[in-house]
């Protein structure tokens, strides 16, 4: 392959020569190893800037007094309480007394996704007033892990719900849980 | 019937061209990649589809994995800043060459004690599993608190910035760590982080 010509040959006594050289390398391996080197550092460089999800909790400073209890239409709140086992419980209204559920489903887009899709049009649509929108509640169990947690924010932000906040769970979540058996003790 | 005759054409093609744009953009890659430092705490962050890039100054990286807490900061005049705090406050002295050793670590899990025995060892010691066991972050012994104000000190003083933060979490890790660390930062109103998250698409 390569013609890299190095001239000479036999003279027999004639006037030496310099033949013409032909200059022309091949490249086709050294090309071959560049563009090799070009996708491993085009891979590495892209895969090695780490993505992040924002997260703003609520402030726990309890000094807005003059603020208030702000009431909330409990056909506006959907709770998910996530559990082991890679599952979570939902439910739409009070806790005592749901509107909807509550319900053990999934992950992806075959499980809550769904589920989140469907309330953010209907809370809209029922208010008429796209100020008005759903309010999810995320209230994660002790058996749940943080997979778990980036998951479901996730999911809140794939389907633009517009109000969302991560609370602390409460006893009456927890049986719920543990009556769908989604937390051991 | 004269015989068409093929001119016999060289199947080379000049590769000149192809080689210098080649090369053109190995350098470029090369020159902007970052070389990868190793971690003392490895940890598998979960994967979102949010493509929030992380700043590159003023950070925090807490770490959370295995139910050890690891801590980072970016930039050596706030590393050296804010160990000066935290000898102040544990009643520690490090001398210049320690000083200097530590402003080049990347992330350390030590309890403040135990920070002149890290920082003699080599970076390739430092790193082995196990020789770190993580910061202290209970309610008995909050350094983890500590070192996050001292670094919020620091970077406030020396860039006249607030300091922005970012948890790293395991994705196996169980939430009441996580819960804890957010806990610790809520307790200094840091109501807004980062969550490191590896990339996917919304298909899952």
């Amino acid at each position: 392959m390569a013609e890299l010509n190095t001239g000479g040959g036999d003279s027999k006594g004639k006037k030496v020569r310099s033949k013409k050289q032909d200059a022309g390398v091949d490249l086709t391996a050294m090309v071959d190893l560049a563009f090799l080197l070009i996708t491993f550092f085009m891979l590495t460089t892209s895969l090695s800037k780490p993505q992040s999800m924002n997260l703003a909790m609520p402030d726990k400073t309890k000094e807005q007094v003059d603020e208030p209890n702000l009431d909330v239409a409990d056909d506006r709140t959907m709770t998910i309480l996530l559990g082991e086992k890679n599952k979570m419980v939902w439910y739409y209204g009070l806790p005592n007394s749901p509107l909807e559920g509550p319900t053990v489903v999934g992950y992806g887009k075959n499980g809550i996704r769904k589920e989140l899709l469907s309330k953010t049009k209907s809370v809209v649509e029922k208010y008429g007033d796209p100020k008005k929108g759903l309010i999810v509640l995320v209230k994660a169990s002790n058996k749940s892990t943080y997979r778990n947690l980036v998951d479901i924010l996730d999911e809140i932000a794939i389907t633009k719900v517009p109000t969302y906040a991560i609370v602390d769970i409460t006893p009456e979540d927890k049986a719920m849980l543990e009556k769908e058996n989604l937390l051991t003790k | 019937m004269a015989k068409v005759k093929m001119s016999k054409k060289s199947t080379k093609i000049d590769m000149t061209a192809m080689c210098d744009v080649a090369f053109l953009l190995l350098s470029f890659f090369v020159m902007t990649s970052t070389a990868k430092v190793p971690e003392p705490l490895p940890v598998d962050t979960p994967a979102s589809t949010r493509e929030t890039k992380l700043p590159d100054t003023d950070l925090v990286t807490i770490t959370v994995g295995d139910g050890k807490v690891f801590f980072g900061m970016i930039g050596q005049d706030i590393r050296t800043d804010a160990l000066g705090r935290i000898a102040e406050k544990y009643k520690l002295s490090f001398t210049e060459e320690e000083t200097k050793r530590f402003s080049l670590i990347d992330g350390f899990g030590v309890p403040a004690g135990n920070l002149n025995k890290l920082i003699s060892l080599k970076s390739d010691e430092r790193n082995k599993e196990g020789v770190q066991p993580g910061i202290p972050y209970d309610s008995i012994d909050n350094q983890l608190r500590e070192w996050i104000l001292a670094a919020r000190y620091a970077t406030k003083e020396l860039h006249q910035k607030e300091v922005k933060v970012a948890i790293k979490g395991d994705a196996k890790e169980e939430y009441p760590t996580i819960k804890k660390v957010i806990d610790i930062l809520q307790d200094q109103k840091i109501n807004k982080f980062f969550l490191v998250t590896g990339l996917r698409s919304e298909d899952f």
